[in-house]
């Protein structure tokens, strides 16, 4: 009984300071300059293929890492390495620390869409990726 | 057994790993580190280039073998800080010592399979065991075939080339 109540506090502390870092961070976005945010318009730009400046004719998109079922591990691109799973249903440590979050936003963006994501962008993501 | 028995093999197996099994590169102590360095490939020993390749190769996170790597200012520091005071130059192991007597003063690589040393110690190894095999794929994998890697450990008997079984020269 004990422990499941220890389980249960632990999930809902996880599940808290999930939701209180994204909308901390939506807050800042806001803060920044972005209007409303949008889950689908999100979905629409994870989906969205961008040319693969390393070889004509090949895309990049979210999915090429993450892969295409947001709850299964992705795989690095390149290097073959495991990714946890991005969907806080099942990984819940997604979206627990701003700084990791801000950190692979600026080498993503900058990896699949050849530029730094604009902080409505990110918010977009962000609300797209945090019912998961 | 008695607990006079256990103390023995126990304490026998603690000496042999750290005397007999020594280390071939320095393993990583450095939690910053062990956690970037990790995040998309293996947290490549340091003693396994010198310090002027990982000093140019920190220098240019943006474009880090064509991925976007970059940190903030303050932890590319400290991991720059790291790997130069644990290069292969300032290193007494002997992979590094290795590493170090097949490069010349005015080599500057930033690729550790680049190095004269590692090339020559993987030359053997053809399309089959590396490119074309979906489990290694590439050289730059060392824990796809070297077992212990993570530990700094490299010895000839911990090889398993995926598919192909033990390695032996």
């Amino acid at each position: 009984m004990k422990k499941q109540l220890a389980y249960f506090l632990m999930l809902f502390w996880c599940i808290s300071t999930q939701a209180a870092v994204v909308d901390d961070m939506l807050a800042s976005y806001k803060a920044d300059g972005a209007s409303d945010f949008s889950a689908s318009r999100g979905e629409v730009m994870w989906n969205k293929d961008y040319p693969d400046p390393d070889s004509a004719g090949k895309v990049r998109n979210c999915t090429t890492c993450h892969g295409k079922d947001l709850r299964a591990k992705g795989k690095h691109a390149k290097t073959g390495k495991v990714i946890d799973a991005i969907a806080p249903s099942v990984n819940s440590e997604r979206f627990t620390d701003p700084k990791f979050i801000e950190k692979w936003f600026k080498r993503n963006c900058k990896w699949v869409l050849d530029r730094e994501c604009t902080s409505q962008e990110k918010g977009d993501f962000l609300v797209y990726l945090r019912n998961k | 057994m008695n607990i006079r028995q256990l103390v023995m093999i126990v304490f026998a197996t603690i000496l042999s790993s750290s005397v007999f099994a020594a280390r071939d590169v320095a393993v990583v102590t450095d939690s910053l580190y062990k956690e970037e360095c990790s995040a998309c490939h293996m947290a490549y020993q340091p003693g396994l280039l010198p310090a002027r390749s990982w000093e140019k190769m920190m220098a240019n996170l943006a474009d880090h073998f064509g991925e976007n790597a970059e940190l903030g200012e303050k932890e590319r520091k400290a991991i720059t800080d790291y790997a130069m005071k644990n290069a292969a130059d300032f290193s007494n192991f002997k992979r590094s010592v290795k590493i170090m007597r097949s490069l010349s003063a005015s080599d500057v690589p930033l690729r550790i399979t680049d190095t004269p040393y590692i090339k020559r110690k993987h030359h053997e190894l053809s399309n089959r065991h590396v490119k074309d095999n979906p489990k290694v794929k590439s050289l730059s994998r060392c824990d796809a075939c070297h077992t212990k890697a993570d530990t700094g450990s490299y010895s000839e008997r911990e090889i398993k080339v995926p598919g192909f079984g033990r390695w032996e020269d």
